[in-house]
């Protein structure tokens, strides 16, 4: 399954000769569209995309929030489970004259990740950068990969 | 729908690299009317001033956004963004003067203003006696 974002439809006919990609897309948003879980306490329109990768020593999470500010994202790790969650304010709104598309997503969001191995919370490092949040967790000593040596006398 | 138009989603290569196309993402954008002109905003995460391509030709615009190079960081374990570049087109209002239109970006963020040629703006007339 291709996990898709789903987003807020046109809502005018500005005329773009892409139409057909953006019906392809709208089609593929309408099939992944999943209600957003009642308990975040967030009726969100807007989900984030949010990897995680693993190397040795670190997980890194980086979740895709172009246009914010950084002040207006929080991060918070909680029993194993990273959140990030915050607020796109509206910057433009149209004065006069009309909107011609309006596709992109405001307001609040929230995404949570139950983290594949224990993390040291202290030593946890974010950036943003090019409208893409990195999370660096540094793993906790024991959930490290370890050698053992054998000593074979 | 005019299906003769092209598809921005799947071009053929340019680079012969195996592959026969190169998939692209269509940025969400928005785009306003102000007094003089028109804004347009496109997100594309990953991507910044030095991967941007943007051209005016024939009264079309093109954006195209490369993402900066990241080195892979070990082994995905969750994938919900998509790697590929960006691309979108959109058909010029006749009215926008194309010499004198700016682009910047910021966060993955591209904010393009695209001002309306001075003889198009509305003009009051005054009326003598």
């Amino acid at each position: 399954m291709s996990l898709i974002r789903y987003q807020t439809p046109e809502l005018s006919n500005w005329s773009s000769i892409d139409r057909l990609a953006s019906f392809r897309d709208e089609v593929n948003r309408l099939f992944d569209f999943t209600w957003p879980s009642r308990d975040s306490g967030l009726f969100s329109g807007w989900s984030p995309a949010l990897d995680v990768a693993d190397d040795k020593d670190n997980l890194v999470v980086k979740v895709e929030l172009p246009g914010m500010k950084k002040e207006d994202i929080n991060l918070s790790l909680h029993d194993g489970v990273l959140t990030v969650s915050g607020e796109r304010k509206h910057e433009r709104e149209a004065k006069e004259g009309g909107t011609f598309r309006s596709e992109r997503y405001f307001g609040k969001f929230q995404r949570s990740v139950t983290l594949p191995s224990a993390v040291d919370a202290n030593k946890v490092n974010a950036s943003y950068k090019d409208g893409i949040l990195t999370v660096e967790l540094p793993k906790a000593e024991e959930a490290k990969p370890k050698q053992i040596a054998v000593n074979v006398s | 729908m005019n299906a003769t138009l092209d598809n921005p989603q799947s071009k053929p290569a340019a680079n012969g690299n195996g592959s026969s196309r190169v998939n692209y993402l269509t940025p969400l954008a928005n785009i306003v009317e102000t007094k003089d002109g028109y804004v347009l905003e496109a997100e594309m995460p990953g991507v910044n001033k030095d991967g941007l391509d943007i051209t005016v030709e024939n009264g079309e615009l093109t954006i195209v956004g490369h993402r900066a190079a990241t080195e892979p960081r070990g082994r995905e374990v969750y994938r919900e963004s998509r790697a590929f570049d960006y691309r979108r087109t959109f058909e010029l209002d006749p009215s926008i003067d194309t010499t004198r239109v700016t682009a910047r970006i910021d966060q993955g963020v591209l904010t393009m203003q695209l001002p309306k040629a001075e003889s198009v703006k509305p003009r009051k007339i005054a009326v003598h006696d």
